[in-house]
């Protein structure tokens, strides 16, 4: 019994930081229409910059953190000034031509700058280990993640339900012509949400590289799993994602502990059924533009 | 004017005579290696430090053997077995090169093996670990290791030394399930139980799964092969689910635990014992002497990979001498097969009849020596032949 509990805890975990790294996915893909593949890339950057300060700096783990944040949404900002805003209205082969290139040269650059070893990240004693908890196996890092994961998920309901910010990207994304004329400044609006978007994937590349391993194929061997992360959840808004992520993570552990000889088909078991079920994921809407 | 497209000609003609002149004889005096390597994607460090014993066997020993001069070409494969092929054959047809060597992965150097049989150029294995790679061409020689060497050994180890339950933990490729079979075999021979078996799928990101099935199997010990890159992810998830404090050992074949990797894992692989073909801290002259080579020339302590690249240039060194030179297939995979020498590893030699490597297998514990991780020897099994092919 305790042992469910271990494996829900798991799968928890690696749901919540499978949602981190997609949602900035869900929120390029779905609320501005852009099929960003160069995600994962982003996630990488985040991932590497954390490693570097950390074990070459001597930085603090948490203080490293924000910085990973803060550098690939500068990176996605600087992109998209420069690169991407000229895709918007191109058709969606192209951007995905476009991005897919990026991925590539990402993972050639990053091969060439740091190696192509696995790279991992000096965690503060504190989060290493388990702790029992009434008999359950309780792991300090990813009880961290679950608790830095929960409190962003939180966060970003709120500025996309309740701030005034998020009712102009909702305006500027359901209709721009007339979002603009209401003085709404939509490249503004939609580069600062891709910076967003950018940042939470390279926080989550940082909170990732003790789990999933950091190398310079990350944005490749991960980009399934984003995904699939949207394509179960649907893109038009982050709670579906949310709840695809914890239950793709959830299945996935459960399926590998429970049905180790399925291996990895659970996750992909799991989509096909789903789709076959709401053809536009979870909470998709049907598409109305 | 026409002054100057004569004089052009006259020149053109002159180079053009040189050229024919000296070719011939250039191409006589040059003997060509073509190494083909992982040099990027997952396998490069396995590419990188063959790479380098290479270029270190070569700056100890000069680049000329029995009045030839030789030439190393290296290409990069990304350990991707239609490329392995189509470099091979250029290599052999354009470049004309006399041996092919390196194959970072095992379907590398079956890719390559019907090449190496048509146009009879020895194919020196440096890294890859199957049993059946020197069988599907006589012109394959081996002087890295095969699974079934490490594997069994540390199987008899095991049944011998109190441990009675084991849980396995393998990825889902063609080693693997050597490393696996090759366990199994000798340890329930010696009286073990396997009382859990778990095949990982090779792209897995994350173990917890697996290891809390480990866990709640309580096996004495956890038999583990995932490839070299992996095993830092492994034991630091292993130590993360507190199998280490739960006295739950890790033994394996070596691979997991890579010179190259072993400082990045962490106090988790303390303890961790695994049988190998070679250590850094492997206490002979040679060896020291090759450690502190290699690490004055690349900065980095050299893993298992190196010493196959390193015992490999030495073998066609070596077979150049015996035929004087001649680079003629089957006189050099002649000169090969029953050579004997004293590697960084300890004593090896090429089997005659199947031309793989025998050499000696250690028993080794993960142990702290001047603050960095070792794997410190403290048991020697002799002249280990390959047991996937002595037993047919």
């Amino acid at each position: 019994m305790t042992t469910l509990f271990t494996i829900l805890f798991d799968g928890v975990a690696y749901g919540m930081l499978l949602f981190v790294l997609a949602c900035g996915l869900a929120v390029t893909l779905g609320l501005m229409n852009f099929v960003n593949l160069a995600h994962g890339a982003f996630a990488m950057t985040g991932g590497y910059i954390c490693a570097v300060l950390v074990n070459n700096s001597g930085w603090p783990f948490f203080t490293a953190l924000p910085l990973a944040f803060v550098s690939a949404a500068a990176i996605g900002v600087l992109l998209e000034r420069t690169l991407y805003r000229h895709l918007y209205t191109r058709s969606h082969l192209d951007q995905v031509l476009f991005t897919i290139g990026l991925t590539f040269m990402s993972v050639a650059a990053v091969d060439y700058i740091m190696g192509s070893s696995r790279i991992f990240i000096k965690l503060p004693a504190a989060l290493e280990g388990q702790f029992d908890f009434f008999g359950v196996g309780i792991g300090r890092y990813r009880l961290m993640i679950i608790v830095i994961c929960g409190l962003l998920t939180v966060a970003l309901q709120l500025i996309l339900a309740k701030t005034r910010f998020g009712s102009r990207l909702r305006a500027a994304v359901d209709d721009p012509r007339a979002a603009s004329g209401l003085g709404i400044n939509v490249p503004q609006v939609f580069a600062f949400t891709f910076a967003f978007g950018c940042g939470l994937a390279g926080l989550g590349g940082a909170l990732s590289a003790e789990i999933l391993g950091l190398d310079p194929y990350f944005p490749l061997k991960f980009m399934i799993y984003f995904l699939i992360v949207v394509t179960v959840g649907g893109s038009s808004s982050i709670t579906g994602p949310f709840l695809a992520s914890l239950l793709l993570g959830i299945g996935d552990v459960a399926g590998k502990y429970y049905v180790p000889k399925m291996g990895p088909f659970v996750i992909y078991t799991i989509m096909i059924v789903i789709l076959i079920w709401r053809p536009n994921g979870l909470f998709g809407r049907t598409a109305t533009r | 004017m026409f002054m100057s497209i004569r004089s052009h000609m006259l020149l053109a003609t002159g180079a053009v005579a040189a050229m024919l002149a000296f070719a011939p004889a250039h191409a006589q005096e040059t003997v060509k290696i073509g190494l083909i390597l992982p040099m990027t994607g997952g396998q490069a460090s396995t590419g990188k430090q063959i790479d380098n014993a290479v270029k270190l066997y070569m700056q100890q020993n000069g680049d000329t053997v029995a009045g030839k001069k030789i030439e190393v070409i290296l290409k990069d494969d990304a350990a991707v077995p239609d490329n392995t092929k189509r470099l091979a054959q250029e290599l052999i047809v354009n470049d004309k090169v006399n041996f092919i060597a390196g194959f970072g992965v095992t379907p590398a150097a079956l890719a390559a093996a019907p090449l190496a049989t048509q146009a009879k150029v020895p194919e020196i294995v440096m890294a890859a670990g199957t049993s059946i790679i020197t069988e599907r061409s006589p012109y394959i020689v081996r002087t890295s290791f095969t699974l079934a060497q490490s594997s069994t050994i540390i199987g008899d180890w095991a049944a011998k030394n109190g441990i009675k339950k084991v849980a396995t933990l393998t990825s889902d490729y063609a080693p693997g399930n050597d490393a696996l079979n090759f366990f199994k075999q000798n340890f329930t021979a010696g009286g073990g139980e396997i009382v859990e078996e778990v095949k990982v799928p090779l792209q897995n990101p994350d173990f917890a799964p697996f290891l809390q099935r480990m866990k709640d199997s309580k096996p004495d010990a956890v038999f583990v092969f995932v490839p070299a890159g992996q095993g830092g992810n492994f034991m630091k998830q292993y130590a993360e689910r507190g199998l280490d404090k739960s006295g739950i050992k890790v033994i394996g074949p070596g691979d997991v635990m890579d010179d190259d990797l072993l400082n990045g894992m962490g106090d988790a692989a303390l303890g961790t014992v695994t049988a190998h073909l070679y250590s850094a801290a492997h206490p002979s002259a040679a060896n020291k002497e090759f450690v502190a080579a290699y690490k004055k020339a690349f900065g980095s302590r050299p893993g298992f990979m190196a010493v196959g690249g390193y015992d490999g240039i030495r073998l066609i060194y070596e077979a150049l001498k015996k035929t004087g030179g001649k680079t003629d297939g089957d006189a050099l995979i002649a000169a090969m097969k029953g050579m004997k020498w004293e590697s960084p590893r300890g004593p090896i030699s090429i089997d005659p009849e199947t031309r793989d490597i025998v050499q000696n297998i250690y028993i080794r514990k993960v142990e702290k020596v001047d603050g960095e991780l070792y794997n410190v020897e403290f048991a020697t099994f002799e002249a280990v032949k390959d047991s996937g092919k002595t037993k047919k």
